[in-house]
């Protein structure tokens, strides 16, 4: 073989190695989005969401208005699972300006503005979101989504465990299909 | 939004779906355009199912309002600059 062939051949194999290298370093990120946190269950299942990412590997992010932020801030003041808390406007600010980019995006739906933010969500990054669809009225609420969009629902106001129960049924479909 | 809460804007409907709210736009407002959601509106990004409808009476503006913890409001605000500006880069369907 030309010996210039084989330095080309080398320095594509290097290249491609590098790719696959900084590919799988590259850390997986979530951002979980509040909704208004009227209903209980909320930051409790935000938390064991957190949780259960950090488990898999994934690194989050929190979104919200004052209140929801709040209530997971103080839910976890040592911040064992809480990181980063982000304003919920800068959250749709900085990714409909493609200044952040998140692996995962989980909306925590109980009311028709939850609906709406998903649907923004989804319409900015074209990714398929993950939609945590609980409170009474939940089935209404679901069948407002006809976005391609990733449901997890069920009828949880106070007693986080038939939301929780669901989560750990299809959380690791939704982190190795999306 | 905190640059709308500032403006002098007055509310037409509270606690709206997104289709009341398109419905009311596409049939009482002289003019429309369709703008996907991130649109820029008073230097914000809207939130709302697509299609989005934001309608014109002259300067007037009609549009959605989603805050997480009240729901979709839909209100108007006077701005002339702004309802040009929307015009000229909305790129969706037009009345």
């Amino acid at each position: 073989m030309d010996p210039s062939e084989n330095h080309l051949r080398n320095r594509e194999k290097g290249f491609l190695q590098k790719m696959t290298s900084d590919h799988e370093n590259k850390e997986k990120t979530a951002v979980l989005v509040l909704g208004c946190p009227q209903v209980p269950i909320q930051t409790g299942i935000a938390l064991y969401l957190i949780s259960a990412l950090r488990k898999k590997g994934i690194r989050t992010v929190i979104a919200g208005n004052r209140a929801a932020r709040s209530l997971v801030e103080v839910s976890d003041p040592e911040r064992h699972y809480v990181g980063e808390v982000m304003d919920i406007d800068r959250y749709i600010s900085e990714i409909a300006e493609k200044k952040r980019d998140f692996g995962f995006h989980f909306i925590f739906i109980h009311n028709d503005a939850g609906v709406s933010y998903a649907a923004t969500v989804q319409a900015i990054t074209g990714k398929t979101v993950v939609a945590l669809i609980y409170g009474e009225h939940f089935q209404e609420i679901a069948g407002m989504i006809t976005f391609p969009c990733e449901k997890i629902a069920a009828k949880a106001v106070h007693n986080p465990m038939p939301l929780k129960n669901k989560l750990d049924e299809v959380l690791p479909w939704v982190v190795s299909n999306l | 939004m905190g640059c709308i809460e500032s403006l002098k804007y007055e509310i037409i409907l509270r606690d709206a779906s997104f289709a009341e709210c398109r419905e009311y736009i596409r049939s009482g407002c002289k003019e429309y355009v369709d703008v996907d959601p991130g649109f820029k509106i008073f230097d914000k990004h809207i939130i709302g199912i697509p299609p989005i409808s934001i309608g014109f009476d002259g300067d007037v503006i009609t549009f959605p309002f989603t805050k997480p913890c009240y729901g979709t409001f839909l209100m108007k605000v006077e701005d002339h600059d702004e309802a040009e500006r929307i015009r000229k880069s909305a790129s969706g369907k037009k009345k």
